[in-house]
């Protein structure tokens, strides 16, 4: 059974149609890679799966159950809207940190505002921290930044800033991770260390939504790929059946120029 | 008339200036911030009205709102004066509260949405997102500003002598009445200390803020 299921996600911007009915899903521990040009719509898709935007139309669905239904008017009040997105960790292309904590912080920020909502957070107070403490440095060692825990944001490079993301993200346990052009930011050279975190997750069989431009790792890592164009999903399989086989002469032609 | 006696008397005169000078600032910083999201409000007309309010309060000389708030509500409403000291409070801090409420507003607007949607994303309420992550940044964007309209309160305070309240100046100028000139430009000395030990108590602030860079 699929962990997440979109279906029929329709999106406007004024009069700009930018989403046009897209259905996807993806099974637990699947790499799931977007591919497209710019304005096909696939970084709308990704922050519609976060909340960020909310669609016009359609349904998402987590393990089966609906999640959310853009015709219930109901759903969408802040606080269930801020419940439902804990199913989704999203990296962003600009990492955007929060340049006063530290890395750790950034890190244990969120689990430690969500932990106070805990009922027995005032009893357990000590261990409770001490806990998202030593769980939020072990994804910290686990994406290579065991010795810069303390450093700021503006005293680590930029690879090193989008690795405190995904630790970040990582550490509210998402169903689905979500990265939007992970490593558009970065240098060539530093890309490579962002990728190989991600690769790493992957084969641990984290959930992964992946919008990109690197076909190299779209191609090597993804269990499926969706190729958008103009609003709608153009073609989908995996990973070889799009990018050695393309069908439609736009992914022919998008692929052309990838190279 | 000595020089002790002179400094004395300037001192009685610091007591009201430093008095208004820190009331002033204790409520009008908040007030302030309530007041820069009043202007911000998604109900556009809340948020008119607020600026309207603004527009007024900025838009009319201190010394006169002052005065206002001392006379006017006995004219019109017959209700009996506020006591001086508490009408130079209330117009001071309306007034310093809107001229905050500009500096907080340029702060707030000048941080990345990214900033709020890394918060959004990681399950952060409204409130998280603005107290654990955008206000911090805020503070360190407005200090500079903030100095600037913090050393123009102290001068300020010179207004509160309209309505006959014995600060620094109007402690000088009673001396006139002697014919006495020289205590009048002997209050300088009083402002510059002042103003020289906010400028040192800023400049600690801003170096404490600079661990990180926005």
């Amino acid at each position: 059974m699929a962990v997440f299921e979109a279906r029929n996600i329709i999106k406007s911007f004024g009069k700009t149609e930018v989403l046009k009915g897209v259905s996807f899903s993806i099974e637990k521990g699947e790499v799931l890679c977007v591919i497209g040009s710019s304005g096909s719509g696939k970084t709308t898709l990704l922050r519609c799966v976060n909340f960020l935007e909310t669609p016009d139309v359609g349904r998402f669905y987590l393990n089966g159950d609906l999640l959310f239904d853009a015709a219930d008017k109901k759903a969408k009040t802040d606080e269930e809207i801020r419940q439902k997105r804990l199913h989704f960790g999203l990296v962003f292309q600009s990492f955007n940190l929060f340049p006063q904590y530290t890395a750790l912080e950034n890190v244990s920020l969120a689990p430690l505002l969500h932990a106070k909502e805990r009922p027995d957070y005032k009893e357990n107070k000590k261990q409770i921290r001490e806990e998202i403490l030593s769980h939020s440095s072990d994804l910290l060692r686990k994406v290579g930044l065991g010795d810069k825990m303390d450093n700021y944001p503006c005293q680590i490079s930029g690879g090193q800033q989008q690795r405190v993301a995904i630790a970040r993200a990582l550490a509210l346990k998402p169903d689905v991770l979500c990265f939007d052009e992970p490593t558009s930011a970065l240098d060539p050279e530093i890309t490579v260390e962002v990728l190989a975190v991600m690769k790493e997750l992957a084969a641990e069989d984290m959930t992964m939504l992946v919008v990109t431009h690197e076909m190299g790792f779209a191609r090597e890592v993804s269990d499926k790929v969706i190729f958008m164009d103009e609003g709608v999903i153009a073609e989908q399989g995996n990973a070889k059946e799009v990018f050695d086989n393309p069908q439609s002469k736009r992914l022919q032609e998008f692929l052309s120029v990838m190279k | 008339m000595g020089f002790w006696e002179v400094t004395l008397s300037l001192l009685g005169g610091l007591k009201y200036t430093c008095l208004i000078f820190a009331l002033t600032l204790v409520l009008a910083l908040p007030l302030g911030l309530v007041i820069a999201f009043g202007s911000m409000s998604k109900f556009k007309p809340f948020a008119y009205l607020v600026k309207t309010f603004v527009w007024i309060i900025r838009g009319v000389p201190l010394m006169l709102q002052v005065i206002i708030f001392f006379y006017v509500p006995g004219f019109l409403l017959g209700t009996p004066l506020l006591s001086r000291f508490a009408s130079v409070i209330a117009a001071f801090v309306i007034n310093y509260a809107c001229y905050f409420s500009e500096i907080y507003r340029g702060g707030i607007e000048s941080i990345p949405k990214g900033q709020y949607e890394a918060g959004q994303v990681l399950g952060m309420t409204k409130t998280q997102v603005f107290f654990k992550v955008v206000l911090m940044q805020v503070v360190k964007r407005i200090l500079a500003p903030m100095s600037n309209e913090v050393i123009t309160l102290v001068k300020d305070t010179a207004l509160a002598r309209v309505i006959m309240i014995v600060e620094v100046i109007q402690a000088a100028q009673n001396f006139a009445a002697y014919g006495l000139m020289w205590p009048l430009f002997y209050t300088a000395v009083f402002y510059l200390a002042f103003v020289g030990l906010l400028t040192i108590l800023f400049g600690w602030f801003e170096k404490k803020l600079d661990y990180y860079r926005i």
